[in-house]
Order: structure tokens, then C-alpha cells, then sequence
């Protein structure tokens, strides 16, 4: 056991992602005494994925070729060498103390769990997000998945999910998953992507100040053209069918205003489809400090932050897709302005702040070119799930609607159990909130948790936080 | 060089050190390792990386263990999840 003067830090940052990753190292180098936690296995986030250090096991050499940017990721990793690490170490929540925060912590090093808490004065949350899902008949088959989880087996275990995979949703991010899944040698039957391929012409002016993001999108698509993987735009897969785990998927195409053509639909054999319609931020702690949040272009909730990435309260940053989605490089960029002014600087380069504006544009184009496209509630029938943890159907929505009259969130948890079950409504709560006709991330009760992941008893017991927020 | 394994319900998986179980099982062609409390569906791995708890099973007699987190170990014995996991507890 370190005493409590030696676990107290200047700057702790949750999330060893991009933002995370930026942040600490920028803390660190302006002089700071800093601590970084992630509850994953090495530093690098959803973006830098990287394998479970191990002997003569899956390499990070290896998922080299599925990076870009690796250059950036060697330099924060160096970066960190005067940093506090401490990895496969969940931050379950968050409390107030009088010199600062006291941030609870399960230790998960090694399987097991042990309660352990860290002290700071300042804090920077960077928790990232998760994929943003959208149900439809079949969508809780095995074999259907995340687009991220996808990617995410891919780097961070190097294995391909299934031999015929079908890429589908909509957002940039869908054509990385296909190249690294049809490099690594899975048999990519085709993208299918919601959006116009137009959309990106009423947004020029965004696209022009990122030509680097334009380039890496061209790298991808240049890397499906060698391999031959269609890209369908202004399709959508409707429904997913199999008896014991997916054998075949429905798409159709979308008109101009964003409905499904009567008469397109085609069925494709498939192993594995992957599907995603953006990201979710995860809020659990921001949250629980009670940070103010708006929403942002895309429907989602996102925690509210000022120019130098400080939240409405005192004392707690916000970096990376927590205060809005926008890839790596806008959380890169904001983690280096978060450490910089939490570890007491004067003042933050100019460069960062007209990259973060440039980048920043950009992710509203993206928003804006690639909206969830109404209609998908319309595709749900009765028995179709929604809440796929506590099995509530479309179904028992609708009749608690229509019978009770109740259309908020925290009457769907108690009448149909949706939301309740172990994943919180990370996974159900952008959906439910849209079939209640809400605005999907303001459904009260449904981005808020006590906390940030279920807990075993023993260790709850064991750790015993003297204030909860 | 021999391969490192676990078992699950019963057959050997082989590994690579640092994947998951869930990884594992994908790689060996499993696609699904619970049945679902009400419907008794089958499910696996959904979101990856430990947001959906989809993807539960039992680990050397501990349920609700998430494979898509869980690194597999030589010698783990792993199983299918049924309902919640607690046998003849099941509420
Ligand atoms: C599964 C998945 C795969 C993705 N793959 C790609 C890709 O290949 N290419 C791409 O361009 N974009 C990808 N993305 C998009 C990604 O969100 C961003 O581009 C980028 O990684 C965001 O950086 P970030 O630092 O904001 O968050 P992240 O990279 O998400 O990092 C957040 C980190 O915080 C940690 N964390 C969160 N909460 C806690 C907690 N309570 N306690 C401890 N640690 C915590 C997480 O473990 C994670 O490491 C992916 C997203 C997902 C969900
Ligand atoms: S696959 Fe979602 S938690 Fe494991």
C-alpha cells in the first residue's frame, strides 16, 4: 500500500485513447505530477487498439498495417515515461474532496478485483464512445456485430470475425473495417453505406481544410477498389436472417429523402455483418460530476466544454469524443490543449486551437452527410427486440404507448425492464428514446448510471467511497 | 512450440496469448456461448469491447464473465451460459 501523499496527482486523466493518450503526455511535459488509468489492456484506446502485451502471442507488429498514424502513438506512448500508468484499471466513479477528486478504481490486473483510489486535483476525462446501433428484424442473431467490435477483434486479437463479411451503416469509419478485414484476408462481400455519395458536395468548405483526413478516406477507397469490394451507397440492410446465427442479410435501397424503395431488396449469404450508424459517447463520469452536456449535430449527448476544454465544473476537462464524435485527430488535438491548461499553462498554442476549429468542422460535415435515416422504426415488427439484454420487443413498447400512454424513458424502464438489464442502455438507449419520439439522448434516465460498470458485490464492499456523487 | 488451449463445454480451444476467449472462440468457428434468460436465445459477441454484456459465459465456475474482455489462459475451463448463469438459482 503507497501512502495517500503519494497517490496524489496534479492531473489524472481517464482514457488512454488518442485524447487521453495527448492529454498526459501535454501534462506531463508542462511540469505536472500525472496519472493516467484505462480500463484496457494497453494504452492506445478504440483508435490505437493495440494486442495484450504478451510472449510469443499476438504481436503489435502484427496489426501494424491496420494503424495510421503510428508515429503519433510511439511519440505519446514515449511521452508518458514520467506518467503514472495504470492500465486494466476500470474508474467505476468519481467523487468530490476538499483538494480535488478522489477517483475510485477497480484493479482488474492479473483477472481479479481489488478496489483502489486515487486522488487528484484535476481531473481529464476522455472515455471515448462506443458504436452507435440502430435494431431491425434479426440484428440480434450471432454474427451480427459492432462495425467497431469487428475492428476491434481485428486489431486488438488479429482475428478476422468471419469468412463472408457485409459491411453496413453509414459514416467514414465503415471503410477502414472493410480494408482491414479483406487485407487480413476475410472475403468482403460489399459496404453498404446510408448516405448520398452527394452529401459531401454541400460541404466543401469543411472538406477543403482537412485535406488529410480526405486523403486517409482515399487510401481506403483505393484500398477496396484493389480488392474489388463494392461500395453501395444509399443502402440499407433491413433485416438479418438465420435460425441459430446470421446466413443471410436484406438490403434495400434508399430514395432521395431517405425511405426504402419498394422492390430493392436483395438477399445476400453472409457469416458476419457489421454494422454501425456513428458513435455513442460514453458520459458515465462527466455525469456523475454533474458536467453540463448538449446535443450535438448528431443526436448525441456531449458533455459541454469552453474553449480550453473545461466542463462547467471547476476543476474537470473533457477531450476526445466525450464533448462531441470526430475521430482521433480532433481528440488528439483537444487532449493536448486539456493537459496543457490543467497542468497550469497560460496559454495554448494557436496552431492547436485553428486545428481543433478546422477539425471540428469537418466532424459536423461528416454529421450533417451522415444522419441515422428515418424510417427504420417503421422496419420493426412486433417481435423485433430492442433491448436485446432484457429481451423487450419493439412490441411491448408500442402496446406501453398505446395501453398506458407512457412515453418516457424512465416509464420504460419500470413498465417493460428496456434499459434495465447489464448494459445500462448503452446499447438500446438511442433507440428507445427514438421509438418513444423523443430526442433520442435527452430520454431521461437513459445516459445516466450510477455506475460506470457493474461491480461484484465484494468489491463494492471493499472499497466503500466515504461521498457518492 | 505447442499451442496453449482451453476448454470450452467440454473441446479444446486453441489460443494465441493476448487474444480473449471470445476472440478465441471466433477464430475456432463459435459463434455463440449463452442462452438468453427469457427466450433461451443463443448469443455471442456483439459490441467487442465490453459495452453490451452479450457476450457472458462461465469461467471456471464464475458466470457473467464477458468474453470479449476476458484474456484466455491455458488450462481455463469455459462454458456456456445458461439463463443467469446460476444453475438451479435461476430467479
Ligand atoms: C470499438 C471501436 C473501434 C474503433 N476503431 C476505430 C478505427 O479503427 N479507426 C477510426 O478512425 N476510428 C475508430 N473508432 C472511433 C473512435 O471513437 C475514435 O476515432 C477515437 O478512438 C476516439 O478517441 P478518444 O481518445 O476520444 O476515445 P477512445 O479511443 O475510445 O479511448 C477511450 C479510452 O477510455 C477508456 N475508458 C473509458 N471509460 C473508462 C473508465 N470508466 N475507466 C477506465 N478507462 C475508461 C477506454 O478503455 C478507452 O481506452 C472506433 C470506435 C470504437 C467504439
Ligand atoms: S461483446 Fe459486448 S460486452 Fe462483450
Amino acid at each position: 500500500m503507497t501512502s495517500k501523499s503519494e497517490r496524489m496527482f496534479d492531473v489524472l486523466v481517464v482514457g488512454a485513447g488518442p485524447a487521453g493518450l495527448a492529454a498526459a503526455t501535454s501534462a506531463t511535459r508542462a511540469g505536472a505530477r500525472t496519472a493516467i488509468v484505462d480500463a484496457g489492456v494497453a494504452p492506445g484506446g478504440q483508435y490505437w487498439r493495440h494486442p495484450a502485451p504478451s510472449e510469443d502471442g499476438v504481436s503489435a507488429a502484427e496489426v501494424a498495417h491496420l494503424h495510421h498514424g503510428l508515429a503519433t502513438y510511439h511519440r505519446l506512448v514515449a511521452g508518458l515515461r514520467a506518467v503514472a500508468q495504470f492500465s486494466e484499471h476500470h474508474v467505476w466513479t468519481v467523487t468530490r474532496d476538499t483538494d480535488g477528486f478522489v477517483v475510485h478504481v477497480i484493479d482488474r490486473t492479473g483477472g481479479g478485483e481489488r478496489a483502489v483510489e486515487l486522488r487528484s486535483r484535476r481531473l481529464i476525462l476522455a472515455p471515448g464512445a462506443y458504436d452507435r446501433q440502430i435494431p431491425f428484424p434479426g440484428w440480434d442473431l450471432p454474427g451480427v456485430m459492432t462495425a467497431g467490435g469487428v475492428q476491434a477483434l481485428l486489431k486488438g486479437h488479429g482475428v478476422v470475425a468471419g469468412p463472408r463479411v457485409l459491411v453496413a451503416g453509414t459514416g467514414p469509419f465503415l471503410l477502414p473495417v472493410a480494408a482491414g478485414l479483406s487485407e487480413s484476408g476475410a472475403n468482403v462481400l460489399g459496404v453498404h453505406e446510408a448516405a448520398s455519395p452527394l452529401a459531401w458536395l454541400s460541404e466543401l468548405g469543411a472538406v477543403i481544410r482537412n485535406v488529410n483526413k480526405l486523403g486517409e478516406g482515399a487510401s481506403y477507397a483505393r484500398m477496396l477498389a484493389r480488392h474489388r469490394i463494392p461500395v453501395h451507397t444509399r443502402s440499407v440492410v433491413v433485416s438479418a436472417h438465420g435460425t441459430d446465427a446470421v446466413e443471410r442479410v436484406t438490403t434495400m435501397r434508399l430514395d432521395r429523402k431517405g425511405r426504402v424503395v419498394s422492390g430493392s431488396e436483395r438477399t445476400i449469404a453472409v457469416d458476419v455483418l457489421a454494422v454501425g450508424w456513428g458513435f455513442t459517447p460514453q458520459l458515465e463520469l462527466p455525469l456523475a460530476l454533474g458536467c453540463a452536456t448538449r446535443v450535438d449535430v448528431d443526436g448525441s449527448l456531449v458533455c459541454e466544454v469552453d474553449d480550453e476544454q473545461r466542463s462547467s465544473v471547476e476543476g474537470v476537462f473533457v477531450a476526445g469524443e466525450a464533448c462531441g464524435v470526430g475521430g482521433a485527430a480532433l481528440a488528439t488535438v483537444e487532449g493536448e490543449i486539456a493537459g496543457t491548461v490543467a497542468a497550469g499553462a497560460s496559454s495554448v498554442a494557436p496552431r492547436l486551437r485553428r486545428s481543433r476549429a478546422a477539425l471540428r468542422r469537418f466532424a459536423q460535415a461528416m454529421h450533417r452527410s451522415h444522419p441515422v435515416p428515418a424510417g427504420w422504426v417503421d422496419r420493426l415488427s412486433d417481435n423485433t427486440t430492442v433491448c436485446r439484454c432484457e429481451e423487450v420487443s419493439f412490441g411491448a413498447l408500442r402496446s406501453m404507448q398505446q395501453d398506458l400512454d407512457a412515453h418516457d424513458g424512465r416509464s420504460a424502464k419500470m413498465l417493460t425492464r428496456a434499459g434495465m438489464g447489464y448494459c445500462q442502455a448503452r446499447t438500446c438507449g438511442y433507440a428507445v428514446g427514438c421509438i418513444l419520439g423523443q430526442e433520442a439522448s435527452r430520454t431521461s434516465g437513459f445516459a445516466e448510471r450510477p455506475v460506470s460498470s457493474p461491480l461484484t458485490l465484494g468489491a463494492l464492499a471493499a472499497s466503500s467511497p466515504t461521498e457518492r456523487a | 512450440m505447442s499451442q496453449p488451449h482451453f476448454s470450452f463445454d467440454g473441446s479444446q480451444i486453441p489460443f494465441r496469448p493476448g487474444q480473449s476467449v471470445g476472440a478465441a472462440l471466433t477464430a475456432a468457428g463459435v459463434r455463440s456461448w449463452r442462452s438468453t434468460r427469457r427466450a433461451g436465445r443463443p448469443r455471442g459477441l456483439f459490441c467487442g469491447i465490453g459495452v453490451c454484456f452479450d457476450c457472458l459465459l462461465v469461467v471456471d465456475g464464475r458466470p457473467n464473465e464477458r468474453a470479449c474482455l476476458r484474456l484466455a489462459e491455458p488450462g481455463m475451463e469455459v462454458s456456456t451460459q445458461e439463463g443467469t448463469g446460476h444453475g438451479d438459482l435461476e430467479v
